[in-house]
């Protein structure tokens, strides 16, 4: 809130005097024009990414009626699928299976994610030890791994929970460790001036100054996890929102196949909403007053 | 060293009471670069010392091997007659690029110092508060430091050496993150602040007019490798008008003269 910044009326006062002028609040003439309120409404984000959205919709809507393939299916066909598969608790259904190895995979990879890319960050050599194989795991192709990952540990699970591991961890880990390689090193000499405990450095500057960065891991990891759940679900074995898709696809029902591939987007771009507003509430105070 | 800075500087008082003496400092990093060699100097308790030289002579160095941040490849250095091994609670640091918590309020900034040595919330709040008044930004304690000037973090970051009372502020060119009459201002305040505290200041700085206005002793290094060219005591009366000191015809020559000792590093 600008209009707050700039609302103090006490500048700050010198040592002794309080006349230090490079301080003084900004005049009226600086303050900023206010727009009027349908200029104001017009430019407001939310207005915007609704605008965006419809003009997205109508865009697929159009595509669907020229159409461009006829395994395209139009924005409203989709909605009504979407509320059809809705209704009957097939949609939730599907949920719940894809949620498991979902779930299990992105707590894993989170903790273990972010607890291996910090030591590494803290100690070189679990650096040594531990950065060439997310290095190559980042580069893998998953497809190529599924069969052994099958032959190993079955159709179950544990097989799906390994490929969301293998793509959300490798992203969550180099963010981390660099997040913390990158700690500023004045912050890290304020600490140990101010007497500072090796532990304290770590807690109170380290993690906080790098939880930035392990966020935005977090959030790029978790939208590969919930790509790995469903191609686990799709490579494997048929079963939840996978077996939605490709059960729908075989009998070429291609509104309800959209509708369960559009659920699960929906599903994970508020997943990674929601960890933005947990990042901002509980790790950066300064977000919360400015914004 | 010039003929002509011999003839102006007297030579320095002896040191009788010292608050931190240097012996035979050396310093050379990996990739065998020497960035300092047989510092031997004192600083007199309760007075301002500045370190003056030309970029890259060593002056970070050396003022981080004093506070315990790095050590000395050789040599030692004694805080109250006791060597140095690391950090100390007798000493505080004020960073040039003022090194604040970008997550944490000007209030939990000042207090981080006591915060770490154990002092509960309420009582460590109470002493930030006066020291965060001391440097004028009394009604910014929630404000976070984006939200401030370069001026105004740097009163933040001389609150946090404050609030912990050390008897030795070590200061790495405070002020040259700041506009010049920001910087003025800092440096009259700052003047106010060594009559009010009995501190023992250790200034690094590579402004010659700020060495000179400040301090009562500068110790001139040389580069390559850092070596001690000089130390000055510039006989200025500081007592009255801080606008007097920039007329004063001692300040002008003292000025003069190190920048002509200077010179001869620079060709
Ligand atoms: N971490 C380091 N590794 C290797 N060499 C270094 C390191 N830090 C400083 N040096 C070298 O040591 C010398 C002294 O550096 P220092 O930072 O102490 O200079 P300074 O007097 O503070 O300079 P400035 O006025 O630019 O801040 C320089 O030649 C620099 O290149
Ligand atoms: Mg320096």
């Amino acid at each position: 809130m600008a209009e707050h910044r700039f609302g103090v009326e006490a500048g700050p006062r010198g040592f002794r005097f309080s006349r230090a002028f490079p301080f003084q609040a900004p005049g009226k003439a600086l303050r900023e024009k206010r727009p009027s309120a349908a200029a104001s409404f017009a430019t407001h984000h939310l207005t915007l990414s609704f605008l965006s959205a419809v003009a997205l919709c109508g865009a697929w809507e159009w595509a669907g009626l020229v159409p461009i393939s006829p395994a395209f299916p139009t924005f409203s066909e989709t909605m009504a699928a979407l509320w059809s598969i809705s209704a009957d608790g097939s949609l939730a259904g599907a949920f719940a299976v894809t949620l498991q190895p979902l779930a299990l995979g992105l707590v894993i990879s989170m903790v273990l994610g972010v607890g291996l890319g910090v030591a590494m960050g803290l100690s070189p050599k679990t650096e040594w030890l531990a950065s060439p194989i997310f290095i190559v795991a980042q580069s893998a192709p998953l497809a190529a791994l599924i069969p052994l990952i099958v032959f190993a540990y079955g159709i179950g699970l544990t097989s799906k929970t390994i490929v969301v591991c293998i793509m959300a961890m490798p992203v969550i880990v180099l963010n981390s460790f660099a997040a913390v390689r990158h700690t500023p090193k004045s912050l890290i000499e304020m600490g140990e001036s101010f007497l500072a405990t090796r532990s304290k450095v770590i807690t109170r500057i380290i993690l906080p100054a790098a939880s930035p960065v392990i966020f935005a891991g977090l959030r790029l990891g978790c939208a590969s996890g919930f790509i790995g759940a469903v191609l686990g679900e799709l490579l494997i074995t048929p079963t939840g929102v996978g077996d939605l898709i490709t059960y729908s696809r075989s009998i070429a029902d291609y509104p309800t196949m959209y509708a369960a591939i559009l659920s699960i987007m929906a599903f994970c771009v508020l997943f990674i909403e929601v960890l933005g507003r947990i990042e901002v509430t509980i790790f950066r105070p300064e977000k919360r007053a400015s914004s | 060293m010039t003929a002509l800075a011999h003839q102006f500087f007297a030579d320095p008082s002896p040191v009788t009471d010292c608050a931190v003496s240097v012996l035979d400092v050396g310093k050379i990093y990996a990739e065998a670069v020497t960035a300092l060699e047989h510092i031997n100097v004192d600083f007199p308790r309760g007075q301002l010392t500045s370190l003056l030289g030309p970029s890259g002579c060593g002056k970070t160095t050396l003022l981080k091997i004093i506070a315990g941040l790095l050590p000395a490849s050789s040599g030692e250095v004694f805080v109250n007659d006791r060597p140095v091994a690391g950090p100390g609670p007798e000493r505080a640091f004020v960073f040039q690029d003022f090194a604040l918590m970008p997550w944490a309020n000007v209030l939990r900034n000042v207090a981080f110092g006591l915060e770490m040595r154990g002092i509960a919330k309420s009582e460590r709040e109470q002493i930030a508060r006066g020291y965060i008044d001391q440097v004028g930004l009394a009604g910014f304690e929630a404000r976070y430091p984006h939200e401030l000037s370069g001026g105004m973090r740097q009163r933040v970051g001389l609150a946090r050496a404050l609030a912990v009372n050390a008897e030795v502020l070590l200061m790495d060119e405070p002020f040259s993150a700041v506009d010049e009459q920001t910087r003025r201002k800092f440096q009259e305040d700052l003047l106010s602040l060594i009559a009010r505290e009995k501190k023992t200041f250790i200034f690094v700085t590579h402004s010659i007019e700020e060495a000179v206005y400040v301090s009562d002793r500068i110790v001139l290094l040389s580069p390559r490798p850092g070596r001690i060219a000089q130390i000055i005591e510039p006989a200025i009366e500081r007592g009255g008008d801080p606008d007097a000191i920039r007329r004063h015809p001692v300040y002008l020559d003292t000025v003069d003269a190190i920048w002509q000792s200077l010179k001869t590093y620079l060709e």
